[in-house]
């Protein structure tokens, strides 16, 4: 059995770096809403919509920090994972690249709210050392990749896995659909500040979601493929912590 | 079973990332908030941004760097958390 344990840990390493030497990042812009094309009115609205959830967040850091100290270590991987995800630039088939977001895996471990902290983080490093994204639009792109996404993996997650009992399917689903959800927000969004001359906010919303979740559909299958290979890891090495977590949830 | 499943889903994730390498010709496969912006253009002509970024990168080598330090850093912790689980579970329990 360690001999398993030990190629299967060898397998994530190289699938990594192979993962990594396929996505070398290119230059130019890859998601988000850049900084200053939201009006300020709609800027405001969405880092109002976002606060309250990144408080909760704190909160349930906060409180699994003080009550499970143990699971810090796993924490790290929710938010590290989210971090790889996000560096990512995968070309996609509309001719344009994009970048997965990496918050379904710590939403099915900790709960929607943990990753309205742990997302904001990357998005707060993207944008303050990439330009990419914004700090005005932190609040828009905060609500989607790191509030909306993880809820959404959250319900997926609690749908297929435990009312249908089919736990890798429901991961697979839970991570593609936040995946695919943050960029629908995204067009959302966009539309709803940017309406259409003619055919207003459904043509513009059309018009927006034609290239970003177009673009992501790929992408989201290629996130959930990869919450995947890290909760077979995880299951393999810590399947004691990942059973507690669930009773956890039970209780709670 | 369980040994060749991961093998499969990277084969998968890489098929992925290379078939429309392979497919779409003559694309630079730029940033899609690119031709986002192009798209506000289109529908706003008078929107100009109203704030620019602090920092920008000054050129895609930069630019490189920043995102392979974000996806390093990711990897290095997960890389960590691999190794503290393993030994955990080689010394037994606790």
């Amino acid at each position: 059995m360690k001999g398993r344990r030990t190629r299967s840990s060898f397998l994530l390493i190289a699938g990594l770096m192979i993962y990594f030497l396929l996505n070398t990042p290119e230059t130019g812009h890859a998601m988000h809403i850049m900084e200053g094309y939201l009006p300020v009115g709609w800027s405001l609205f969405w880092w109002a919509a976002f606060l309250p959830f990144f408080f909760l967040g704190l909160r349930s850091i906060r409180r699994i920090v003080k009550e499970r100290p143990e699971f810090k270590l796993l924490l790290g991987v929710a938010g590290a994972f989210a971090f790889v995800l996000s560096a990512l630039k995968i070309p996609s088939v509309t001719g344009s690249s994009s970048h997965p977001t990496g918050t379904g895996l710590g939403s099915i471990l900790f709960g929607p709210w943990v990753m309205a902290v742990l997302g904001s983080l990357v998005l707060l490093f993207q944008a303050l050392l990439l330009a990419h994204g914004g700090l005005t639009t932190l609040g828009a792109n905060a609500f989607s990749m790191a509030v909306v996404g993880p809820v959404v993996a959250y319900g997926v997650y609690r749908l297929v896995a435990g009312r249908l009992g089919k736990q890798k399917i429901g991961i697979f689903l839970a991570a593609a659909l936040a995946d695919l959800s943050t960029y629908l927000v995204t067009s959302v969004q966009l539309a709803l500040a940017f309406p259409a001359a003619s055919g207003g906010i459904a043509a513009s919303f059309a018009k927006f979601a034609g290239i970003f979740a177009l673009t992501q559909v790929p992408l989201a299958i290629s996130e959930g493929l990869l919450t995947v290979l890290v909760w077979n890891w995880l299951q393999a090495y810590n399947g004691q912590e990942l059973t507690q977590l669930r009773l956890l949830k039970k209780e709670g | 079973m369980k040994r060749w499943t991961n093998w499969v889903l990277l084969l998968l994730v890489a098929v992925l990332a290379v078939v429309p390498l392979v497919l779409v010709k003559d694309s630079e496969f730029a940033g899609a908030d690119g031709a986002a912006e192009e798209a506000i253009t289109e529908m706003a002509p008078d929107y100009e941004p109203w704030f620019q970024p602090l920092l920008e990168p000054p050129g895609g080598e930069t630019e490189s760097l920043l995102f392979a330090l974000q996806a390093a850093l990711g990897a290095g912790v997960i890389g960590y958390a691999i190794g503290v689980y393993r030994g955990r579970l080689q010394n037994g329990k606790e």
